[in-house]
């Protein structure tokens, strides 16, 4: 429950973005974002939020410890934890708030 | 151990890169053997990160001289049993109780969530709060998310807050805040640990500087770390340096992700949402500020306020009591044992039947040793033994 997920932003509808994690695209809230966001922008997502912009140069070092732990199975926690926080997100089609 | 497939798999995994592990591995047993009192306990305070250490087998490649240990960073974990039996009394009113997963098999004095939704109450896990806000618009019946985590998830919940809750939605605050976590330790007197790795994900929304009077007022560094395998090798080297110059101060080695000040947006919302209370942590002692209780003008969605909690008579079990009395969950929590110290670990206390709430969560110390192994039983690595 401490680990965040990278994801990349697709969509922005108002306070919520349409986000891609590795394929699987999610809707997170953008309340709680640190800095103002545009589609394209890369930001880190705890419990179905937006918690901070991962600035350019970060983006890579970011993705690199997620892209090693999901090849993993859910027997693993830590893949286990990521993959939870990746259904944090809400389906696309659940519409606004 | 239960499946000793994955722990093979989990200390066979590759560093991304091997010899910068190797490298960093030789500088701390270099700087461990600069230091006069061995063996040196550092500790961190983040269920992720012991999931890491676990999994990459980081022990086995630091020298003995290095003890690094998990501290009361698994919020779940420190969920005491009176807040469970609230959760559970609420569910078994007939309200809709949804919380994270990790808390459902928690014990309380008589049941956990499990119990009480295999005994018919009406239990769901969610992944988000906004999950049990979607529930609570779906019924007329009443929604009480049970709260748990760190300044994390707290944030999370103080979001929703604000934007606005359906009527028949309440929040059951177990939401603890990370610094009196350190500090607990810190300030016990025959403590070991002379230094602390701050939990990376958690100080995003705190910032680095927010631990800065806690590494002053007890003289110890705190460096915040990541959550690869080099990170953590590089954050141990970088305390074990501080340790030996005796220069307690805060350090960032986690710059992609965390600032001085934080995520200021996501703490102005916290603040406004929720204040520091004092409350009991299992196992552990009563911490001042530990806790993250609602504001008074948030009364009305507190549910410990709604369904007159406060009155509620202390459930009893003599058996359940008895067995936990043999849990030591707050003395591994506090650094002065281990998962492998405890008798029920492994035997009457297992994933599938815990018996302390750190085996049930997958950021609890005992969860966590028992699916990847714990300190390995290797011969020592290094010269400074």
């Amino acid at each position: 429950m401490c680990l965040g997920v990278p994801g990349r932003i697709v969509d922005i509808n108002g306070l919520v973005a349409t986000v891609d994690f590795w394929g699987v695209k999610r809707q997170v809230r953008l309340e709680l974002v640190d800095s103002p966001v545009a589609v394209g922008d890369y930001v880190l997502n705890h419990v179905g939020f937006a918690i901070r912009r991962i600035p350019e140069e970060d983006i890579e070092g970011t993705l690199a410890l997620y892209e090693e732990l999901l090849q993993e199975s859910d027997q693993d926690l830590m893949a286990a934890d990521v993959r939870g926080e990746m259904d944090s997100a809400r389906e696309r089609d659940h519409g606004g708030h | 151990m239960a499946d000793t497939d994955l722990q093979a798999r989990a200390h066979e995994l590759k560093f991304r890169d091997p010899n910068q592990a190797a490298s960093l591995a030789r500088a701390i047993e270099r700087v461990v053997a600069q230091i006069d009192d061995r063996p040196v306990c550092l500790m961190h305070v983040c269920g992720s990160h012991e999931q890491a250490i676990a999994r990459f087998g980081l022990r086995a490649i630091l020298p003995r001289a290095v003890d690094v240990i998990m501290g009361p960073g698994c919020p779940v974990c420190i969920t005491d049993m009176p807040e469970v039996d609230e959760a559970v009394a609420l569910a078994e009113r007939g309200a809709h109780v949804a919380t994270y997963g990790d808390m459902l098999r928690v014990p309380g004095t008589r049941k956990s969530l499990a119990d009480a939704q295999a005994d018919g109450a009406r239990v769901h896990v969610v992944y988000s709060i906004d999950q049990a806000v979607a529930l609570a618009r779906t019924t007329s019946d009443d929604v009480v998310f049970f709260a748990t985590g760190f300044e994390t998830t707290a944030v999370a919940t103080a979001a929703v807050v604000l934007a606005g809750l359906p009527p028949n939605f309440s929040i059951l605050s177990a939401h603890k805040f990370v610094p009196p976590a350190m500090e607990i330790v810190a300030a016990l007197p025959d403590t070991r640990i002379r230094g602390f790795i701050a939990a990376g994900h958690a100080a995003i929304i705190t910032g680095w500087k927010l631990f800065e009077p806690l590494a002053e007022r007890y003289r110890l560094p705190i460096v915040v770390a990541g959550f690869e395998p080099l990170d953590i090798l590089a954050a141990v080297l970088r305390l074990l340096e501080l340790v030996r110059d005796g220069d307690a101060r805060v350090e960032n080695l986690y710059p992609r992700c965390v600032t001085a000040d934080g995520n200021q947006n996501a703490q102005d919302q916290l603040w406004r949402v929720f204040e520091p209370a004092g409350g009991q942590w299992r196992g552990i002692a009563h911490v001042p500020s530990g806790n993250l209780a609602l504001r008074s003008e948030f009364a009305h969605l507190d549910a410990r306020v709604r369904f007159g909690l406060r009155d509620m008579p202390a459930p009893r079990s003599e058996d359940r009591e008895a067995v936990a009395r043999e849990c030591i969950c707050g003395e591994i929590m506090i650094g002065r044992a281990s998962p492998t110290d405890c008798t029920l670990f492994g035997d009457a206390c297992l994933p599938e039947a815990p018996v302390g709430a750190c085996m049930v969560s997958s950021e609890g110390t005992c969860r966590i040793w028992y699916q990847y192994g714990g300190r390995p039983d290797l011969a020592p690595t290094g010269t400074a033994s």
